[in-house]
């Protein structure tokens, strides 16, 4: 078992990032011409990434699969994004965000890099500003902040519940300008199948042409893999239809270590399944929760009634309900972090109180909310604070303004009105902590390979804090990478443009075109679909909210069989040669097929539960996580060994120096 | 409930294409619009037919790759709301809905339903930036404060999805409420006021050079538009352009 090297700079922790750019190597602008970066991915870390570089005077090449940069799917995030600006002077601070983060990632997340991602966060919302990113605001013209789960200031800036399209339209801007000037090139509709290793180190990619089949070879310098999270193995997600873990599973073949793949993140607030057709699950943004109650019938003969439609939630008194979350965290009530209000809800569910057809969804209601807002209108504007029309009225006015579009969205989809009765809510899959393992520069275990945003492990430990992940994705795109890749890339400002007709890149083409023509000669009998609702199906209900070991050991025998027969019976259509998405599709569920083997084998290794990561047989007596810090306070690493089961662990100590190692509580 | 489908398909840019008869049933209302063509393709696949290629991510109305033109309406009947949001309860047993691309000399057909949009990416680098490198080393966020009407205003232009259901609504395939609702966003922030004679010039430019026709205040594209981007934008670049074309010294 060999010791990874995480590359953590010497000093004080608040010292660290400093003085590591001040010791830095740097390019000069002559030879940065000379230097080629492909970037993988155009979502907030690939876009901030790729327009960054072209700014500093990198050539670079930036992939999408979609058929525009702006279309990456950070542009769904709806909440916010985090910043320790401490506008609201409510106490907040650099050490506070970054110790909200090392709590609510239930101290499985590196020191260093979520320091730097708190020094940082200031930063962004400033850069943001100047592209023209359109905050909410107050009257005076100031910013205005929410608060989002496991925090108790309000840290959170935001555009409705648009903020991810906000964000990533500022990125998108900022690549459009580079584009404009040629310090880009941009490669929409075009997939990454493959890394190119020449001498040890990343020298290039194959990529598909999605619109004309051709397969194309790209050299460079230095890739980053910016390409999201993988949380589409379980078919079911908040992810777009398209999100993959292509690229980041064809490095990690190629040797980057796979870093905590078993945690994974189950947002508690996502419209609930409606039926077999479902091809995806759509969030209702956290901050709801912070107007919204969560609530479940007290008595199960009102939940049975009320899921045969025999009793209307809002005839259900006060009393008779069971705000569950404020009942047994009163310190943070409803904005407890996703993986404890997720588990509340299973676990209210599984004991029979759910409350629609399936019995798997709970209520998020605003009644309050509207008449609390409402009276304090009533009040600014002289109305009559006792007529409770007049309140009415004006409280769901201001509830609109500030949750208007996710009303509508919500309505569109279940067909309900929830200004009129509560929601129904139940926990999804839509985030994914782990991912491929970096050393402090976001470099993996491939030199000059380096992972940005979801797709790498670093920032935020077993659980993500809400409103984080658009905060670190332009982290590693604006501030960290434009600093690290230099460091790296001085060593090549000699090396020259790297020759395409190496056999390095025609081993790696020959690869790519045997696997594409299998699957078009494959000839089999089932659709794509069909494998990919199946492995959903397995890790949902084995590698899901909760694990236990007799289940993953199930799991990776079920996935095992239905790897093979995928690869023995799947049929895909039409040619290699023209637009083909079911040939698209079938290349990254052959990816997933394997990668959800890992995950078992990694939630099988690891005898603790911590964040997302919840083994049923390591629990409290009150149902909380309970974590094994003696045994389990590191990263694990697996680096490939030629077939998933196989794939050997690497460890990755955490040391704990700055926070004290402690039982999470937000009771 | 059972529905007729009358759908384009086209192989390549270069097939002359033609509309093709499908008929699927158990349709249940609780579907996307877009998972009934899902279980559509799974049939074809089954049956050893080509399936239908259309666009589509996100499938939560806010990435803008979704498209379709769905019994003669962009993003089919309902306001305010994408394809992937249309749900089946709009349609009703026994139904024949027509499923066409988009229509328009700058959007040319890639295959079936899916067209190529990259002049709206081209109309973008033109123009629709603020030059600030990414360095973060700007002022303080706060440093200057933006009226609320201004700040709100701004947003509801931003909100554009770039999906391009306002030029093919528009008779005369413009794209003046896709490049208006970038102009105005950036026009009424303070951070966006110093480049504003440049920007409309090059982005209209562009926008001429792709091929999208002129406006003529028809108003479709407000009607058909997803986000419900405002024709005010237009009103609003149409001054700025006024204005840029008479300072200008080039």
């Amino acid at each position: 078992m060999s010791v990874l090297d995480s590359k953590i700079p010497e000093g004080p922790i608040d010292k660290k990032w400093t003085n590591h750019k001040n010791h830095i190597n740097l390019v000069s602008p002559a030879n940065k011409r000379r230097i080629d970066v492909i970037v993988i991915g155009t979502g907030l870390a690939g876009g901030a990434a790729a327009a960054s570089l072209a700014e500093l005077g990198y050539n670079v090449k930036a992939f999408c699969y979609q058929d525009s940069p702006r279309r990456a799917h950070s542009i769904a995030a709806q909440g916010g994004i985090n910043a320790a600006k401490n506008y609201q002077n409510d106490g907040d601070s650099t050490y506070r965000l970054f110790y909200d983060t090392i709590k609510g990632g239930d101290y499985r997340s590196r020191e260093a890099n979520v320091y730097r991602l708190a020094e940082v966060s200031a930063n962004i919302i400033d850069q943001c500003v100047a592209q023209g990113v359109p905050f909410a605001r107050e009257y005076g013209g100031l910013l205005d902040n929410r608060s989002f789960g496991g925090v108790q200031v309000s840290r959170t800036f935001y555009a409705k519940g648009q903020t991810g399209q906000q964000l990533l339209l500022g990125a998108y801007s900022a690549m459009s300008r580079q584009i404009g000037k040629g310090k880009i090139k941009m490669y929409n509709r075009h997939e990454m199948l493959e890394l190119v290793v020449v001498g040890g180190k990343a020298r290039g990619i194959i990529a598909r042409n999605l619109t004309t089949g051709e397969i194309e070879r790209h050299s460079a310098h230095a890739v980053l893999i910016c390409s999201g999270g993988y949380g589409n193995v379980f078919f079911l997600s908040t992810n777009a239809m398209g999100s993959n873990v292509t690229a980041g599973w064809k490095i990690h073949k190629k040797g980057a270590f796979f870093a905590n793949p078993c945690y994974t993140q189950i947002h508690p607030t996502c419209i609930p399944v409606s039926g077999d057709h479902q091809s995806k699950l759509t969030l209702m943004s956290e901050s709801l929760r912070n107007d919204g109650r969560i609530w479940v019938p007290k008595k199960k003969e009102d939940a049975e009634a009320i899921r045969a439609k025999k009793l209307k939630p809002t005839d259900l008194k006060e009393e008779d309900r069971d705000y569950y979350l404020e009942r047994r965290y009163p310190a943070f009530g409803n904005l407890v972090p996703r993986d404890v209000a997720s588990r509340a809800a299973k676990e209210r569910c599984d004991a029979g109180f759910g409350v629609n057809a399936t019995g798997e969804a709970v209520f998020l209601d605003f009644a309050s909310a509207i008449q609390r807002y409402g009276k304090e209108a009533a009040l600014v504007q002289g109305e009559d604070v006792d007529n409770s029309e007049v309140v009415t009225h004006l409280g769901k006015k201001v509830v609109e303004a500030k949750y208007g579009n996710l009303f509508q969205m919500y309505e569109q989809i279940v067909d309900d009105n929830p200004y009129e009765t509560p929601m129904m809510i139940y926990p999804a899959v839509h985030y994914t902590m782990g991912g491929i393992w970096v050393d402090y520069n976001l470099m993996t275990t491939i030199p000059g390979c380096f992972a940005l945003g979801e797709a790498n492990f670093s920032d935020h430990g077993a659980n993500r804090l809400g409103a984080s992940a658009l905060m670190q994705g332009l982290a590693d795109g604006y501030f960290v990478i434009p600093y690290t890749v230099g460091d790296y890339l001085s060593g090549d400002i000699r090396t020259g443009a790297i020759p395409t007709d190496s056999p390095e890149f025609d081993e790696a083409e020959k690869e790519v075109k045997e696997r594409l023509e299998h699957f078009i000669n494959n000839k089999g009998t089932k659709t794509v679909d069909y494998f990919h609702k199946k492995l959903g199906k397995i890790m949902w209900e084995k590698c899901g909210m909760a694990r236990n070991k007799e289940g993953l050991e199930q799991a990776i025998q079920d996935i095992r069989a239905l790897r093979e027969e995928f690869w023995k019976d799947v049929r895909v259509p039409g040619k290699m040669d023209e637009l083909n998405p079911e040939l698209e599709k079938a290349g990254r569920v052959a990816d997933f097929l394997e990668l959800g083997e890992l995950m078992c084998k990694d939630a099988l290794t690891r005898n603790e539960s911590c964040g997302g990561h919840f083994r049923e047989e390591y629990q409290t007596e009150e149902g909380e996580a309970m974590r094994d810090d003696d045994g389990y306070t590191h990263v694990s690493a697996w680096e490939y060994k030629g077939d998933p089961g196989a794939a050997e662990l690497h460890k990755e100590d955490l040391k704990y120096e700055y926070i004290e190692l402690k039982q999470r509580s937000y009771k | 409930m059972n529905l007729n489908l009358k759908i384009w398909r086209q192989s390549s840019p270069n097939d002359k294409g033609k509309m093709a008869d499908y008929k699927i049933t158990d349709v249940s209302p609780d579907m996307s619009f877009l998972e009934m063509l899902d279980v559509l393709n799974n049939q074809l696949i089954e049956a050893g037919d080509e399936p239908i290629a259309f666009d589509h991510d996100c499938r939560e109305g806010i990435c803008g790759m979704c498209s379709l033109y769905i019994n003669g309406e962009a993003h089919g009947p309902g306001k305010g709301i994408t394809t992937c949001q249309l749900h089946m309860r709009s349609f009703k047993d026994g139904d024949t809905i027509y499923i066409e691309p988009w229509r328009a000399s700058a959007f040319p057909v890639i295959k079936d339903l899916v067209v190529d949009r990259t002049a709206f990416d081209r109309v973008m680098s033109a123009g629709g930036f603020v030059s600030v490198n990414t360095s973060g080393r700007t002022q303080d966020a706060n440093n200057i404060p933006v009226p609320k009407e201004d700040a709100d205003k701004a947003f509801d232009a931003a909100t554009c999805i770039g999906c391009g259901a306002c030029v093919a609504s528009c008779k005369n395939s413009s794209a003046m409420l896709f490049v208006s609702a970038k102009v105005s966003q950036l026009a009424l922030l303070p951070q966006g006021k110093v480049e504003r004679t440049e920007r409309v010039l090059n982005m209209v430019k562009q926008m001429d050079e792709e091929g999208f026709g002129n406006c003529s205040n028809t108003g479709a594209c407000e009607v058909e538009c997803p986000k419900e981007i405002s024709l005010e934008n237009i009103a609003r670049m149409n001054r700025e352009y006024l204005v840029a074309s008479v300072s200008s010294e080039k």
